[in-house]
């Protein structure tokens, strides 16, 4: 699984960044950093999280 | 188990939420979603931020989603007018709804300025034909009076700076955001407003507002008179619960609720601005009035209504954010009050990041232009932190700063 992030609606509010650490991180411009793209099997609970969480809906999981 | 019924009352983010989590988790049962107004599920968020800037508007989910994919029956237009917990029905509109679990949903409702019914150009900000008949008013150049200096207002008056028009912020405490993010930061946010041109006055109230059919004029209890094209109120909101007096469920300040979101009453569980829950996070009951919690509550509620014997409990590390011209402010936690101690940047410019202190916890966090950090302390209060790792981290990173 792969986590593809949406650029026009991302703003940078940092939900996914307290849900999943190892994966965003938001810097001090406000952009979203993906750290890792790639899901793997035991985070997948914590990335649905953020993916729910995200008020733009700028985030999502693809195979 | 297919046989039983889920009802939710409020047909928004948290409402949705809890049709979108039932069905994930398998619910194969009729969903029925009743909504007040008329319009599909919508956010909010945008209505006092980007929308009044010019951006479109847009529905969560189309009709043929929530009705074809979520298999959802809509009733909108339709404010839920009574509960029957013996009978296990919802009265709304000519009809009862019959439910087996129900998600309550409600929200807020915005407080209005009394005495000021029948005066057009006087609008609160909560729904989306608020949010059109404001913009509308600021393309036609409206002289702006923004009542009450809290996240709504100060959006709004933002939006009319971005345009160019005149805004008179009016608050009637003598500091902005108290209750919201404490005393000296509300001094710190509201300087914003001075920043960018708006008037702020604080410390006054408005004794009426005049004219002859639409409003013209605003007057102060100091006695100054604001000419006004346009007044938007926003002085907070009320937990939308007239619907449920004498339904046997307890109201205070909301529903109130336990950690899993259970009114008590049988099958029936709260979402969102509506539910005053206790958040284990903090040990004590909260009701608030953010996205982030009433996405999360409405998915909870809806799980626990349905499967009532697997509860799970709902803790949070509260968040909320709001644009300020072209500033983002970020809140995390709770604004304890027993310490506030900025810790990088400056309370006077353009960023700044403080910490909220509660015997020897981290309790909270805001920051000004604070992306990049604000998150890392919400990670830090959601595994219980102490006040010392809070100050620690905040020196790790302003070294790191200084060595970049």
């Amino acid at each position: 699984m792969r986590i593809i992030v949406d650029r026009d609606r991302c703003t940078g509010l940092g939900i996914c960044e307290s849900l999943a650490s190892e994966y965003f991180e938001v810097d001090d411009d406000g952009e979203l950093i993906l750290l890792r793209e790639d899901a793997s099997e035991e985070d997948l609970e914590a990335l649905r999280a953020a993916i729910d969480g995200c008020p733009t809906e700028a985030l999502r999981l693809e195979s | 188990m297919t046989e039983r019924r889920l009802l939710v009352v409020g047909a928004s983010l948290a409402g949705l939420r809890a049709v979108e989590a039932a069905r994930k988790s398998g619910f194969g049962g009729p969903i029925t979603l009743i909504g007040a107004e008329p319009h599909l599920p919508y956010d909010r968020p945008p209505l006092s931020k980007e929308f009044l800037d010019g951006a479109e508007l847009s529905s969560f989910r189309s009709e043929e989603v929530l009705r074809d994919e979520l298999g959802t029956e809509l009733v909108l237009g339709t404010a839920a007018t009574a509960l029957d917990t013996a009978a296990r029905t919802v009265r709304a509109g000519d009809r009862e709804y019959g439910y087996d679990a129900l998600v309550i949903a409600t929200g807020a409702t915005a407080r209005t300025l009394p005495g000021t019914g029948g005066l057009d150009g006087v609008h609160t900000l909560r729904s989306r034909d608020d949010a059109i008949a404001v913009r509308r008013a600021l393309d036609a150049g409206a002289r702006t009076v923004v009542v009450g200096a809290g996240f709504i207002g100060s959006e709004v008056a933002s939006a009319a700076r971005k345009r160019g028009l005149e805004v008179t912020i009016v608050e009637v405490l003598p500091t902005p955001l108290v209750r919201a993010v404490g005393e000296t930061m509300g001094r710190a946010c509201a300087a914003l407003h001075l920043r960018n041109g708006t008037d702020l006055r604080c410390g006054v109230g408005v004794a009426a507002l005049e004219g002859d059919g639409r409003v013209e004029r605003v007057r102060l209890t100091d006695g100054t008179v604001l000419p006004a094209d346009l007044v938007v109120a926003g002085i907070g909101a009320v937990p939308a619960t007239s619907w449920l007096v004498g339904a046997g469920l307890r109201l205070d300040d909301g529903i109130v609720c336990d950690e899993t979101l259970f009114t008590g009453v049988p099958g029936v569980y709260a979402a969102g601005d509506v539910a005053r829950w206790h958040n284990p996070a903090f040990g004590r009951h909260m009701r608030l009035e953010h996205w982030t919690s009433a996405a999360e509550q409405g998915a909870v509620a809806a799980r626990n209504a349905i499967d009532p014997a697997n509860a799970k409990p709902y803790s949070t590390v509260p968040y909320f954010w709001s644009d300020w011209y072209d500033s983002r402010i970020q809140f995390v936690g709770v604004p304890a009050t027993e310490e506030v101690r900025v810790v990088g940047g400056d309370p006077g410019g353009d960023r700044f990041v403080a910490l909220y202190r509660q015997g020897d916890r981290l309790a909270g966090a805001l920051t000004l232009n604070g992306q990049a950090q604000i998150m890392k302390y919400r990670g830090l209060i959601m595994r219980s932190a102490s006040w010392a790792e809070g100050l620690e981290f905040a020196e790790r990173r302003r070294a790191a700063l200084e060595t970049a």
